[in-house]
């Protein structure tokens, strides 16, 4: 008992330790340090250019999650109900922008929409025109467009791991009862997929209200976010106290909106999770899966094969030789990572963030459910990692885990810990979801029949949440693979990872540095792909296929 | 029973105990080490940083820290406790901050004698000047040939109805260039006048972009965007020629230089108060100003050597030839007013 008491406590000793202590050092620092004074803190209050920011950053969050939502429902039914060959390789490709760094997104979409783009140059051929048609760059629907390419993926695979647990019987009862299709999805299994909804679409939204590198590179200073204000205030006019009340301001509106997301999960009706067999399918239900499954592809594909078409094109036509480009240290660097190297570098991370935020993920989850009237608001607390901003917590550990016993700003565990504390949260949240609808009576049987609470965890839980942790733990993968903020405060070139990397080549003038970023990217988007089909490998025995 | 989670427990501990440990067992008792604290755009030949290794019996750990302003941000918050020896990449407008701040300890090397003066002026023997640039406008020759413009050769002319929508630049509160190039429209067109030019180009539909990867790669004509004329360096049009693949004789884009209508960012190496290493540090400051470096700087940063005797590559005096004078504005002065212009172009362009 008491030794389940110390483990459940680890969630919260790792998040002191690493997130509340380093924090609160930045805050302080920027409140109270030299040169620092609260007057600062004045245009927050008579400048409405932040109310401004901050009015837009919601709304376009909002409108976000809607459009992700409405695109991943669909996919989420299909790649819970529907079984096909190659399943694992479209759910691998749906996940990969998830881990692609802004500037290559845009390169993409600029590769695809831009004047001289894939699509302008089709139309303008199709239909004779002068002009390119599609202009959309710096506008708020590229931001939208490229948050939905982002997220729907994310929002899809934890709504499916919802529904896929859910009893089909009663969907069967309905409609011996009589109800239509239509009426049983909006009555029957909408209800039900309540908790996975919305623990996807806090996911969407946070991510899209703390969206950095996206609004960054994108949008353009119209479009503002605060994320994007923290970095300029920090990073450029070195207003620190301004930098750290929009931080404060920002973890604090992620704690209000995921307190108030699980509490609406928890009132969510319970179902418990069941074995499922195998289903027939009517040929109208698998023409409609087809059709979603390719939207689902086109929407990932289409962009990033204009990305993979761009890598491969120089200026005299079709080369392999950015991808040669890429192991040879023609200028002689002094740093100069290989993609070997660079592969290597990232895999480990990320590997390592896996096998760190998979454990203190699930006993957070865990944790929180401990708390039988405030555990909305307990894990709410330890969802709070996902709203830091990244410069800020970067800085926070420069300045306070600088001296013994927690010396560790030189280390590479340091990194490692930086990815766990923003991955770690997808697993929380992931598990959440079919703990809180999981029946008890089927735990509290196991205990009376006399196994131990390990036993019963693994008997009982792991076989109702195993899908859940699955999708937590490919979405911290990709968390660590794709990490680029904090990474690049703290990183040391001895470890470059892949997003670095990618950075390093954009950042310089010449085509052989933008197609050498090029093929890092595509690089980058095989090994993530690579690495989600080996997690999603894992299958707990004795239950149907994901 | 409770014995069965000790593996657990275990494991839980290390995770947390190792990295304490880990870090504290790092003591080298073999040839000194020098941190030297970058941005994320410092490159230098691997081999001569090996010579200077060898010659000084020590390792020199190079550690990028994101762009300038984010590395000045982290030197300004480690000031007790610095992470490294020697810093590089603080420029002239970053400067007054740093003075401010006290993070460097002065040094004047006696290589210096090779460096012109107005290159040393804002430097006063706190820091060290290594290299240079000029920030202004490219453009694709190819795209504006393709349209029938002809090349802008002032300032005003990019207001003419001609070059609507065909220019974008980087914003000033979250860019280097950006910056630099709005410091240097304030000291051309004078501290009344330089808002006019910028209303003007805002009704002339000018580009607003966060960065220079954002303008460069994705606005710019010469990667599919839409915008012909980007602000740049004048070392891109020379280094767009060098790397090119397959090889070219020419540069794909050209620089528009009114007289004092560029800034000159020059960017400056100091050592950090309280390193332990003050005279292996004083000779990496020597090794950045020797010929050799300074004439490695452009082929791996894209930037121009202080020193008198280095010379340049080829292609650089070609198509990236910088004999026009470039603004004059001090750093105290940008220091002192930065924050306001900033603010008044905010206001003009974006709101």
């Amino acid at each position: 008992m008491a030794v389940t008491g110390l483990l459940l406590a680890v969630p919260a000793i790792f998040l002191c330790l690493f997130f509340i202590y380093p924090l609160q050092g930045i805050l302080r620092e920027s409140f109270f340090g030299q040169g620092a004074s609260l007057s600062d803190l004045s245009p927050l209050v008579t400048d409405p250019y932040f109310a401004q920011r901050a009015w837009f950053t919601l709304w376009e969050a909002a409108a976000s999650t809607v459009l992700t939502l409405l695109i991943s429902l669909p996919c989420a039914y299909v790649f819970a109900r529907h079984e096909f060959p190659g399943k694992s390789i479209v759910l691998a490709i749906v996940t990969v922008p998830f881990v692609m760094p802004t500037i290559v997104v845009a390169v993409a979409f600029t590769a695809l929409t831009g004047p001289q783009g894939v699509a302008n140059s089709a139309l303008q051929w199709l239909f004779r025109l002068n002009a390119p048609p599609i202009a959309l760059v710096n506008t708020v629907w590229i931001i939208l467009a490229a948050h939905v390419f982002y997220n729907f993926g994310m929002a899809a695979r934890i709504i499916a791991a919802g529904w896929a647990g859910l009893d089909e019987r009663i969907d069967d009862a309905a409609k011996m009862l009589g109800a239509g299709r239509v009426e049983r999805f909006f009555r029957v299994t909408l209800p039900r997929l309540r908790p996975a909804i919305l623990a996807a679409s806090s996911l969407v939204f946070l991510f899209c209200f703390t969206s950095f590198g996206v609004v960054l590179v994108l949008g353009g200073p119209q479009f503002n976010t605060i994320e994007t204000e923290i970095y300029r205030e920090t990073a450029f006019l070195f207003r620190l106290p301004l930098a750290a009340a929009l931080a404060l301001l920002q973890l604090l509106f992620t704690f209000l909106v995921m307190g108030v997301y699980t509490h609406f999960q928890a009132r969510a009706a319970s179902t418990g999770n069941v074995v499922q067999r195998r289903r027939e399918h009517t040929r109208g239900e698998t023409v409609f899966a087809t059709v979603v499954m390719m939207a689902a592809l086109s929407v990932v594909l289409v962009p990033v094969g204009a990305l993979v078409e761009r890598s491969f094109h120089g200026a005299a036509g079709y080369t392999f030789a950015f991808y040669q480009a890429l192991g040879e240290n023609v200028s002689g660097r002094a740093i100069f990572t290989t993609p070997r190297a660079a592969i290597g570098h990232s895999l480990g991370f990320a590997l390592l963030t896996l096998a760190c935020s998979v454990p203190i993920g699930t006993l957070g989850a865990y944790g929180a459910l401990r708390f039988k009237h405030h555990g909305a608001w307990v894990e709410a607390l330890l969802l709070m990692p996902l709203g830091v901003s990244a410069i800020t917590l970067a800085l926070g550990f420069i300045i306070t885990l600088d001296r013994p016993p927690l010396d560790i700003r030189g280390s590479w565990w340091l990194l490692v810990i930086a990815h766990t504390l923003i991955a770690y949260p997808f697993v929380t949240r992931a598990v959440g979801v079919p703990l809180r609808t999981m029946d008890r009576h089927l735990r509290e049987a196991a205990r009376m029949l006399g196994a131990g609470p390990l036993r019963v965890f693994l008997t009982i839980d792991l076989p109702l949440i195993w899908r859940s942790l699955v999708v937590g733990g490919v979405f911290a993968f990709a968390t660590s693979m794709g990490e680029f903020g904090a990474t690049l405060l703290i990183a040391r070139p001895e470890w470059t990872t892949l997003p670095i990397a990618i950075y390093r080549y954009f950042g310089r003038p010449g085509s052989l540095n933008y197609g050498e970023g090029l093929a890092m990217s595509v690089v980058l988007m095989g090994v993530t792909a690579a690495g989600f089909l080996v997690i999603d490998r894992v299958r707990v025995r004795g239950l149907g296929v994901f | 029973m409770w014995k069965r989670f000790l593996p657990f427990v275990g494991a839980a501990c290390t995770l947390l105990l190792v990295p304490a440990l880990s870090a504290c067992g790092s003591s080298s008792n073999g040839p000194e080490t020098l941190t030297v604290i970058t941005h994320s755009s410092f490159s230098i030949t691997g081999s001569l940083l090996k010579q200077f290794e060898t010659q000084n019996n020590a390792t020199v750990k190079l550690v990028p820290k994101g762009d300038a302003g984010a590395m000045l941000t982290s030197l300004i918050l480690t000031k007790n406790n610095p992470e490294g020896d020697v810093s590089f990449g603080v420029d002239n407008v970053l400067l007054g901050r740093a003075k401010a701040a006290g993070i460097f300890e002065p040094y004047s090397s006696p290589l210096l004698s090779e460096v012109p003066a107005d290159l040393q002026a804002d430097a006063n023997g706190l820091v060290t000047p290594i290299d240079y640039g000029y920030v202004n406008f490219n453009y694709d020759i190819a795209a504006l040939q393709k349209e029938g413009l002809p090349v802008p050769q002032t300032l005003e002319d990019l207001t003419k109805p001609i070059y609507k929508g065909k220019v974008v630049v980087e914003n000033p509160a979250s860019s280097s260039p950006g910056v630099d190039f709005l410091v240097a429209t304030v000291a051309y067109f004078g501290k009344d006048k330089y808002l006019n030019w910028w209303a003007q180009m805002r009704a002339n539909g000018l580009v607003v972009v966060d960065g220079w990867e954002a303008a460069y790669n994705t606005n710019f004509t010469l990667h599919g965007g839409a915008q012909p004329i980007v602000l740049s360096y004048a070392s891109s049009p020379p280094y767009e020629q060098m790397t090119a693949k397959p090889p070219r004789a020419d540069a794909p884009t050209g620089n528009i230089l009114p007289p004092k209508g560029a800034f000159r960012e020059i960017e400056y190496a100091g050592i950090l108060k309280g390193t332990k290493h003050l005279a292996l540090a004083k000779k990496f400051i020597d090794f950045l100003l020797s010929k050799q470096v300074q004439e490695d700087v452009p082929g791996q940063m894209a930037v121009y050597p202080v020193n008198k005797t280095a010379a340049v590559p080829p292609a650089f005096a070609k198509f990236g030839k910088i004999d026009v004078p470039a603004a004059n504005v001090s750093s105290a002065e940008i220091a002192a007013n930065e924050q306001q212009w900033i603010d008044a172009w905010t206001k003009t362009v974006l709101q």
